[in-house]
């Protein structure tokens, strides 16, 4: 592998890199809000894979100049933009309907360590 | 209208939620969400009516003709999963206005209707739309709400396993998103019809090839294929019995509908068991599902838990017709979408109505309930049988047309597995049965059959066993020409 | 924080601008960045702001816990009834050439009024979210 493939294609490797910090926390953590926080890591790699993979060199933010883009620029595929910002609305559902989750097992069990739970789940199905 | 029939399936029940949140009581949140479901489930018998007449239909959102905006495309295979997922839509939301009082608190039911409704429109939107990015935002509309669904049970381990669904779900997703993403790099494009044929000139390339793992392990986690299944028995026995019995019936096959779609209709099958191998790859995880799954069931003591299991056995089942890469498998498989939401909307309902009584579904809670309620039993007894593929029910038909997909391709291993597996599913149901039939009634006050708005949406779906089980030959023949589509490839 | 003069005048001078901006986000979202999504949250920022120095008590009196619940519905009817008029008006679901004459007019009108959908949700949603974490009070067992 020669330095310029690893040079030229770095925003790839940042997001492989940010990928499997975030996949690495979800499965190694036992805290459920550090497992949340893993996932929101995961899911921000590939909103960076989307967003730069739709920059063009020497292209301009994709704002028409003028209303109805008659001028002649060059800009950025603003299509992968916008699927990301889409993307992004559903990892703050997803975050928050996580956090809403772990409030109320937070509540229920008192704890939010993921060996903890499995210990009192196993203990109340031994029990009853 | 009927020219905006595909956009009206989505539209009605995703604009029926927010007015379910307006209603403060309950049943008339009951009354909304029952009247969209009806609504969605009669557009999805017109949709397939029309589909068969006149072929392929499509619909640009916002005048917008694709491939640059968004299409809705409904072919058979679509439309026979629309009418599937709308069909359980119905008889659950019949079913869980007497069984959600019970199990839900009061000032969470108008909630309940508002997410089960988004849950629907989300299964519905995956099912009917022809681009890709659209089918992720669908699968989080669906995946969200059923979270929150699941985590309305009332045990507390309901929560728990809704938080595993929701950690498994948003990575299998993600990994969708990434596939799709390789798959826009590649092409430019997120039509459907417009990838399948943009996408042979570019096979040799390792991004597709990277693109298609990506997403074969992002559905393979959201239809539970064995061995990604490991959030699906814990939600399917916490959730609320309508929950479950919705879940059971539509989210894993529109899950199966995700990865024909993709990896029939997109890739194209040459593609996928030419070159990827798609078919060796699942028929060891097929198999090892239908018999290591069918045998953990047998050892379960509580029903629900119990019939989860069965539920990734049976998955294993279609993943196997799909395996066989054959028409005939194919057909299998579509078949078995349809036959096994039946069946298992079926049991699950007869368990709900088990709950609603008797406050659980142990299995040893169950003893006496044979004489004690005859209705509920009755319909747990066929459904049963219809999971064990006894003639006469619609599990005979799958089951038919598996062994016939494996006998046409000589693997009579196969078929013989997959009748040894039949055995085992008749040595779990055959348990509560026992129980159920064979014991005394323990306790002394006096247990009542379950009221008839339980049954009616109960034995509605038992009596669909029963017809499409004696009459297979109108549903066979669609599930043949879905099997044709999807061999043929969408460009076609 | 309740007693901090700095803070207290400081929040109530910047809570209106932060509301002018996001409708201003809001309705040059169409030609310019920004949109329903930034306004909403912007919006909702201003809610979360003022709670924070004044007391969560004293903002739901005036943005109560049912209203921004009921926003966030709304938000959806607006969207999905923007796709239903110009559905009636003939065109096609979202098909916003219908809602003018002039099909850049309808356009600009149909962004309008499905990005207004989404700021009241969004704005809904982020306050409710806000609410019920913030209202929460440590019910452990």
């Amino acid at each position: 592998m020669s330095l310029d493939l690893l040079v030229s294609h770095y925003n790839y490797w940042v997001v492989i890199f940010l990928m499997m910090v975030g996949f690495y926390i979800l499965i190694s953590r036992g805290n459920l809000i550090k497992k949340i926080v893993g996932l929101n890591v995961f899911q921000t790699s590939v909103f960076m894979l989307y967003i730069s993979m739709s920059k063009v060199s020497a292209g301009t933010p994709p704002i028409l100049v003028d209303p109805y883009g008659e001028a002649d620029v060059l800009f950025s595929n603003p299509l992968p933009h916008v699927l990301i910002l889409t993307a992004i609305v559903v990892g703050i559902a997803t975050t928050s309907v996580g956090l809403a989750l772990a409030v109320r097992i937070k509540e229920a069990y008192g704890t939010i360590e993921e060996d903890e739970i499995n210990a009192i789940e196993a203990r109340t199905e031994a029990t009853g | 209208m009927s020219a905006h029939l595909p956009v009206l399936q989505v539209v009605v029940p995703l604009l029926a939620a927010p007015f379910c949140l307006f209603l403060r009581r309950g049943r008339a949140a009951w009354g909304l969400a029952v009247l969209a479901s009806l609504a969605s489930w009669v557009i999805a018998l017109a949709l397939l009516r029309r589909v068969l007449a006149e072929g392929v239909l499509s619909y640009a959102i916002g005048d917008w003709v694709p491939p640059i905006g968004i299409e809705y495309r409904v072919d058979v295979v679509n439309a026979w999963v629309l009418l599937i997922v709308s069909t359980i839509g119905a008889a659950v939301s019949l079913y869980a206005g007497t069984s959600v009082e019970r199990e839900v608190e009061a000032p969470r039911i108008p909630l309940f209707y508002a997410a089960y409704l988004l849950c629907l429109s989300g299964l519905l939107g995956i099912t009917i739309t022809g681009d890709v990015f659209n089918v992720f935002v669908f699968l989080e509309i669906s995946s969200l709400s059923a979270y929150a669904l699941i985590a309305l049970g009332q045990a507390r381990r309901a929560l728990t396993s809704a938080f595993r669904y929701l950690i498994m779900g948003s990575v299998g997703a993600t990994f969708i998103v990434i596939g799709i993403g390789l798959l826009y790099v590649m092409t430019g494009t997120l039509n459907m019809a417009d990838l399948a044929q943009l996408l042979p000139g570019v096979w040799d390339s390792n991004t597709v090839k990277v693109a298609y793992g990506f997403l074969a392990v992002g559905f393979c986690l959201k239809l539970a294929l064995f061995p990604l299944h490991l959030w699906l028995p814990n939600a399917y026995t916490y959730a609320p019995s309508a929950v479950t019995a919705f879940m059971a019936s539509t989210a894993t096959k529109v899950a199966v509908y995700m990865l024909l779609r993709f990896f029939l209709s997109i890739f194209g099958a040459p593609f996928s068991f030419g070159v990827m191998a798609l078919d060796r790859v699942l028929l060891p995880l097929a198999l090892v599902a239908i018999v290591s799954m069918s045998l953990v069931a047998v050892f379960q003591v509580n029903a629900k838990r119990l019939l989860a299991y069965s539920s990734v056995a049976q998955i294993g089942y279609m993943i196997l017709g799909l395996s066989f890469a054959t028409a005939t498998g194919l057909t299998a498989t579509v078949l078995h979408l349809f036959n096994h939401a039946l069946m298992k909307g079926a049991l699950f309902m007869a368990l709900g109505c088990v709950m609603y009584r008797v406050g659980s579904v142990h299995i040893n809670a169950m003893a006496g309930l044979g004489r004690r309620m005859p209705w509920t039993m009755g319909a747990f007894v066929v459904g049963g049988l219809s999971l064990v593929g006894v003639p006469l029910t619609v599990g005979f038909v799958s089951k038919w047309y598996l062994i016939l997909a494996a006998l046409e391709r000589g693997w009579w291993p196969v078929a013989v597995l997959v009748l040894l597996a039949s055995l085992l599913a008749l040595v779990y149901v055959w348990r509560v049965v026992e129980v159920a039939y064979f014991r005394e009634f323990p306790g002394e006050e006096e247990t009542r059959e379950a009221p008839w708005t339980l049954l009616g949406p109960t034995w509605a779906l038992v009596a669909l066993n029963l017809y499409f089980g004696i009459d297979a030959a109108r549903t066979a023949d669609i599930a043949r020409r879905a099997a044709e589509v999807l061999m043929a490839g969408i460009g076609s | 924080m309740r007693e901090e003069v700095i803070v207290r005048v400081g929040a109530k001078v910047l809570a209106p601008f932060i509301i002018t901006f996001g409708l201003y986000v809001h309705f040059h979202g169409d030609y310019s960045p920004g949109g329903g999504f930034q306004a909403g949250v912007i919006l909702a920022a201003a809610i979360a702001l003022l709670a924070l120095v004044y007391g969560l008590d004293a903002v739901q009196r005036v943005v109560t816990p049912r209203f921004v619940r009921a926003c966030a519905a709304l938000g959806v009817i607006i969207f999905a009834g923007v796709g239903v008029v110009t559905m009636i008006l003939g065109h096609n679901y979202l098909g916003y050439n219908a809602l003018a004459h002039d099909p850049k007019h309808g356009q600009h009108y149909g962004i309008l009024g499905v990005e207004l959908g989404v700021l009241v949700t969004v704005f809904g949603v982020m306050v409710s979210v806000f609410y019920l974490f913030a209202g929460r009070r440590g019910r452990t067992q």
